[in-house]
């Protein structure tokens, strides 16, 4: 299983043609107390770099972009009564969704955690 | 409704009002007194009001629980500190505020609004009636234009002095009482909406600070105003009482909000007159009876008539904010739009406030608010969403 990371503060973790999506342990101590999270149907097709979820903090409404395209498997509904899980375990159960990769080599266009690391040193 | 940023773009927004538009363009983002005191306690810091702000310290949601059950210290030195001297101030500032200031007495404060010659509303301030004259508190974000107002309007004998040297410190919480009466002995006789002057420091070397019985949270506290070279050895003293904590304009914002207070700029501007607003009450019985300001002619027949929309509190169905911006419709018909709102951490829900038609407004009504293209129910409710604890001359305590 590899791990990989967006610029807009999301990890995606990819098993086969599978993988499982979230934000950063460094979006939600940035974006504080997480008090919603919106994830999406399952089903729906997701284009990379297109709208996928939404997690609001006491102040602001953030989206959450597709890493890549693909077809979604499954939201997380523990999400729902406990938003507070993206904070207290973002790159675990505080997980969004898991979607079917319909393009594997957008992986390329990716960061891993090294170069992710290294970005947010540089923000 | 404006959508949604990415995670990074919320993370790279600094302004966090975002709405520009009441606010002058800063030339640079100044720094105010207590810049260095905020960063060496971990606030993180934004631009708000054309100064670097603390936005929070330990979390927006710890801080707001800290204040309603202790005390929380504000850095509110963005505002705009005003005096105003010269014979006859009160009566000619009655020309652009709705309130009876000439009879206001000596250390009593009231809140107020500045009109437009439309009877909209330029900005909220807190006027208190001081031995030099008027001692006038305004927004940050419109202190600029305030100022420009206020001198294009009084008559040139009366002076306004920005008193520009002096942060504004705000204690608030159940607690805020015990903590600044070992700080500022005495600050314990004032009630609520009254304000003096008390000493402060060694008794050889007193620093006479300004204190109201005042603040924007719904608890009882109070709003300091310190020279600036003293507010870094006030602010710690104070933070060295047990019962208080810094806390940052997030935690500010949230709990003005549950305490039903509007926050100009969003749920007040120019658009609106007073008795839209709800603030009726800032409209005195003598005013009333004489009229003779700006826009009374507007405002007085809204009083008579009803309000064609108002500022009312809504309460959100489920868990999902309503922010500002959101349309609010009845039907197909929209009725309204939100103001302010979030999630509320006394509450435990979400809470906003808009402004919605007459016929629409009344509480208990049963709404619609559009959030992401998707219908949330909403509810009419009457304000605050969390009683007041103020200190009130007569009350029981």
């Amino acid at each position: 299983m590899t791990r990989y990371f967006t610029e807009d503060h999301e990890w995606i973790e990819v098993d086969g043609d599978s993988a499982t999506v979230g934000i950063t342990d460094y979006a939600q101590s940035q974006l504080g107390d997480i008090v919603f999270a919106e994830v999406p149907a399952t089903g729906a097709t997701l284009k990379k770099g297109g709208d996928a979820a939404v997690v609001e903090s006491v102040k602001a409404a953030s989206d959450v972009y597709a890493p890549v395209s693909g077809t979604v498997i499954e939201g997380n509904a523990a999400l729902e009564g406990d938003p507070a899980l993206v904070n207290n375990d973002p790159e675990g159960e505080g997980w969004f969704f898991k979607i079917t990769l319909s393009d594997t080599s957008e992986l390329d266009s990716l960061m891993d955690a090294a170069a992710y690391k290294a970005f947010v040193d540089g923000l | 409704m404006r959508q949604p940023a990415s995670v990074a773009a919320t993370l790279e927004r600094t302004d966090m009002s975002e709405e520009d538009e009441f606010e002058l363009e800063p030339i640079e983002i100044l720094e105010l007194p207590l810049d260095a005191w905020h960063r060496g306690k971990g606030a993180r810091m934004v631009e708000f009001a054309g100064y670097h702000m603390p936005i929070q310290y330990e979390g927006i949601m710890a801080e707001h629980i800290w204040t309603r059950e202790n005390a929380g210290l504000f850095d509110v030195s963005h505002m705009g500190q005003l005096m105003l001297t010269g014979d006859g101030a009160a009566e000619a500032l009655e020309a652009m505020v709705p309130g009876d200031i000439s009879a206001l007495k000596e250390g009593k404060m009231r809140y107020s609004l500045l009109l437009d010659e439309d009877g909209g509303v330029l900005d909220d301030m807190m006027i208190t009636a001081v031995p030099m004259g008027l001692y006038v508190v305004v927004n940050g974000a419109v202190k600029w234009d305030d100022m420009g107002y206020l001198r294009e309007h009084l008559p040139d004998e009366i002076t306004i002095n920005h008193m520009d040297d002096r942060a504004l410190l705000a204690l608030q919480g159940p607690k805020a009482v015990d903590a600044l009466k070992r700080v500022v002995p005495g600050v314990d006789a004032l009630y609520f909406m009254e304000a003096g002057s008390f000493f402060w420091g060694p008794k050889t070397d007193p620093e006479p600070l300004w204190i109201s019985r005042s603040g924007y949270t719904g608890e009882d506290g109070f709003e300091i105003s310190v020279p600036a070279a003293h507010a870094k050895a006030l602010a710690d003293q104070i933070c060295a009482q047990p019962e208080v904590k810094p806390i940052g304009l997030g935690a500010r914002d949230s709990l003005r909000l549950e305490a039903g207070l509007p926050l100009y700029g969003h749920d007040m501007n120019p658009e609106f007159d007073p008795v839209e607003a709800s603030a009726a009450f800032a409209v005195s019985k003598r005013r009333r009876a004489e009229g003779g300001f700006f826009g009374s002619d507007r405002i007085l027949n809204a009083l008579a008539n009803g309000p064609a929309r108002k500022l009312v509190g809504i309460s959100v169905d489920g868990k999902m904010p309503v922010r500002e911006g959101a349309p609010v419709f009845a039907g197909d018909t929209q009725v309204g739009v939100i103001t302010s709102g979030g999630f509320a951490p006394s509450v435990g829900a979400p809470i906003a406030m808009g402004y919605i038609d007459a016929g629409h407004n009344a509480v208990g009504s049963m709404l619609e608010a559009e959030v992401r293209g998707k219908r949330v129910s909403v509810t009419v409710k009457s304000l605050p969403f969390v009683p007041h604890h103020y200190h009130r001359k007569g009350a029981h305590t």
